[in-house]
């Protein structure tokens, strides 16, 4: 049996990626749904039905949103580029990919169910001792085992390359790919713990208490580096694809190679930045956290440098001349380009709202307030977000066998330029009511119209009604992007269309093996998280109050 | 490997800061003892009421300008609700929870800390101007968590 490729990908792979990616686009619709009803609720401008409760629509959102529309997206991504990359995928694989699909699916259903029942208001973190149905801990554990085997195939896949082409260097994406996937196995083994460990027994009725600060710790110890697995797949895309978009090369292998590592390395021993302002965990390991943070603004540089040489290396090499010439040369009107160039104009000011609620004492300013929430919708909601958008623009078509027309490119910028506008209103007025102090996962209240909280309703760009409006601004380009991927999908011209993959630059240089030594990083990822974890989690455990027995108090 | 010369310069400025930034907040926290809150004194969180000082929440003076505030946070307020102190107090809050997660803030100030079941979290705040300050709870506790307050009046 001969099967058709579209594109260099191998079909029944493109399928399986394509598959992916249409949960994806169903996740990002209905949690955008959730957030304009958020944002106008906490504006005062309208009221929930009595049927639906915000704290409800908020783990809607949050669910959705944070793991639903990022891990689908993410696999689709990769599947497809890592067919691409290293040639069709065997059956094995293929199947174990489908295996995976379905486990996480089922698992997002249920979870899902349990929320539409009311019996999963507790929000994506889900803290105790407030106690969820136990079907929605065996979803979320169903989901991360169905992102096992979906990164299981994809590790094979790579292993198998490498065994059959000896001695050669990876291609940079299936590099990346793999570092993603490890950096996601190894952040797992925190939720994973605690949901079959703690809340699954618990919930059934089998223990009756739970150790409450352990389970925090153990969510945050997977929490942050959630954040990177939604961002390596957007650094993927500019290292490895930009380039090419704009007629570059990418500026050096290793260094992004190097990046990636440091990224795997420094993301993970660093879950107490979310745990700053906790009793129980002593003020030494807090700090070392915060130290070991900081670090990965050392890989951040490095991206930044490499992007923007990479730019103005394209723009130069196309005629430019003079210090910022090569700024006019980049394809502004194009969407594959525009929208994840936004996204990295975004992680600026996201990144440095970063750095401010890591650092021990202003955490206390901004902890859990709605500048918390300004920040994470800059950071996976813009610069994640609007790559992920760019990607969507061609992968769709190069997956379907169809082509990006002008005229969707068209409504592709306007579509970027809506979300950027909608995020840039409801981020900044989020960053600015924080600020002063107003509450984040806090339905509309004055609080007896206390002086201090009818402030937060007042003022242009300070104000809940402004953060409502930007969320009505974001549902619209949501509700366009929709539309978008269901013209690429299905009514879009047949053509064939390019996965864009640049090479990189003839100056760049040797890159040196020692970055291929997985076993290597991995040992020196665990070092580092059992120096900054073991001593506090013993104490934990050891020093333990007496747990707490469930509650529910929706 | 190979890495250009400005990329040296970018990465020298960007880790130089960093160590600045560190140095800084080190100092602040561990010479100045700007803490964030990280007391790691247990109770037990079903037994709350029966245990001292939380059997007796309220306020205690301890010296001219110096209160003890001990306060119990459950879904969904704070007992006490309301304290009254003189302008220029230095309060130390003791908070506990007897349920869920909550938090302890005080918009405007530094005080902001979250309160678990099964341990006691502390924090310190000077107030300098007279005022109805508002406490609110900025953890997700339940279906009330948006009514959850209490107010501090610090009077001339
Ligand atoms: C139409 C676009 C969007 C709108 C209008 C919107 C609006 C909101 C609002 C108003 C909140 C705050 C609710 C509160 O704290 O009371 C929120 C929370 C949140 N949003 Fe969005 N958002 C949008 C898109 C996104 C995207 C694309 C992501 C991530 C990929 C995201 C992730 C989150 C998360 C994780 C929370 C926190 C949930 C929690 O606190 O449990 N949002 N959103
Ligand atoms: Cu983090
Ligand atoms: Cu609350």
């Amino acid at each position: 049996m001969s099967f058709v490729t579209n594109n260099g990908i191998d079909q029944r792979d493109g399928k399986l990626g394509m598959t992916f990616l249409y949960v994806a686009f169903a996740a990002l619709i209905v949690g955008a749904s959730c957030g304009v009803l958020q944002g106008l609720v906490r504006g005062g401008l309208i009221e929930l039905p009595g049927f639906l409760d915000y704290y409800q629509i908020l783990t809607v959102h949050g669910v959705l949103l944070a793991l639903v529309f990022t891990t689908y997206f993410i696999f689709g991504f990769l599947f497809a580029g890592m067919s691409k990359m290293l040639g069709k995928m065997t059956s094995g694989e293929r199947t174990s990919g489908w295996i995976g699909f379905t486990i996480l699916t089922i698992g997002t259903v249920l979870t899902a169910i349990m929320i539409l029942l009311n019996d999963g208001s507790v929000l994506y973190t889900f803290y105790a001792p407030m106690q969820a149905s136990p079907w929605f801990y065996i979803g979320l554990a169903l989901f991360m085992i169905g992102t096992w085997i979906c990164g299981a195939a994809m590790l094979t896949h790579y292993f198998r390359w490498k065994k059959t082409n000896k001695g050669q260097l990876t291609p940079l994406f299936s590099f990346m790919t793999v570092g993603t996937i490890l950096l996601w196995y190894v952040a797992s083994i925190g939720i994973s713990a605690t949901v079959i460990l703690q809340f699954i027994p618990w919930s059934f009725g089998l223990v009756d208490k739970i150790n409450v600060l352990l389970s925090r710790t153990l969510f945050w110890y997977f929490g942050h580096p959630l954040v990177y697995f939604w961002l390596l797949p957007a650094y993927m895309a500019w290292y490895v694809v930009i380039p090419k978009i704009i007629g570059g090369k990418l500026f050096s292998d290793s260094l992004a190679r190097l990046s990636f590592i440091l990224f795997l390395l420094f993301s993970i021993p660093v879950g107490f930045h979310h745990q700053l302002m906790e009793s129980g965990i002593p003020e030494f390991w807090k700090y070392l956290q915060v130290v070991l943070t900081f670090a990965v603004i050392v890989p951040s540089l490095l991206t930044a440098f490499s992007m923007f040489a990479t730019f103005e290396s394209a723009g130069r090499a196309q005629g430019a001349t003079g210090l910022f010439g090569w700024f006019k040369k980049l394809p502004w009107h194009d969407v594959r380009f525009l929208a994840p160039f936004i996204g990295m104009i975004y992680f600026i000011p996201a990144g440095t709202g970063g750095i401010i609620n890591a650092s021990h004492q202003m955490n206390a300013v901004v902890h859990n307030t709605l500048w918390v929430v300004g920040h994470f919708h800059a950071t996976v909601g813009a610069t994640v977000a609007l790559t992920f958008f760019g990607i969507t623009y061609w992968l769709i078509p190069v997956l379907r066998g169809r082509q990006l027309t002008p005229k969707m490119n068209k409504l592709g910028v306007i579509q970027t330029i809506l979300w950027s506008v909608g995020m840039f209103i409801m981020s900044g007025a989020m960053h600015i009511l924080g600020l002063f102090g107003a509450p984040r996962r806090t339905a509309y209240t004055t609080y007896q119209d206390h002086p201090t909280a009818l402030e937060w309703l007042e003022g242009v760009f300070s104000s809940q009604v402004t953060m409502a409006i930007g969320g009505t601004i974001l549902f619209v380009a949501a509700l366009l992007m929709i539309y978008n991927v269901i013209h690429l999908a299905f009514l879009a011209p047949k053509a064939q269309t390019e996965f864009p993959i640049s090479e990189v630059a003839e100056d760049a240089g040797q890159t040196p093996r020692i970055l291929e030594n997985w076993k290597l990083w991995i040992g020196i990822a665990f070092a580092l998280i059992l120096f900054a974890y073991t001593i506090p989690l013993w104490d934990m455990i050891q020093n333990a109050p007496p747990g707490s027995p469930p509650i529910r108090t929706w | 490997m190979h890495l250009h010369r400005y990329e040296k310069y970018w990465l020298i400025f960007g880790v130089g800061t960093l160590i600045i930034f560190l140095s800084v907040i080190g100092v602040s926290a561990f010479a100045m003892g700007n803490h964030p809150p990280s007391h790691t004194e247990t109770i037990d969180p079903q037994n709350v009421d029966e245990t001292p000082p939380f059997d007796n929440p309220g306020l205690e003076q301890i010296d001219e300008h110096t209160y003890v505030a001990t306060i119990k946070a459950m879904t969904f307020g704070y007992q006490p609700n309301e304290i009254e102190i003189p302008v220029g107090s230095t309060v130390i809050f003791q908070v506990t929870s007897q349920d869920v997660v909550h938090s302890f803030t005080i918009p405007g100030t530094n005080v902001n800390m979250m309160v678990t079941p099964g341990h006691i979290n502390k924090a310190e705040h000077t107030f300098t101007e007279p005022g109805s300050y508002l406490v609110l709870c900025n953890e997700y506790c339940g279906t009330g968590h948006h009514y959850m307050q209490m107010t501090i009046e610090v009077i001339e």
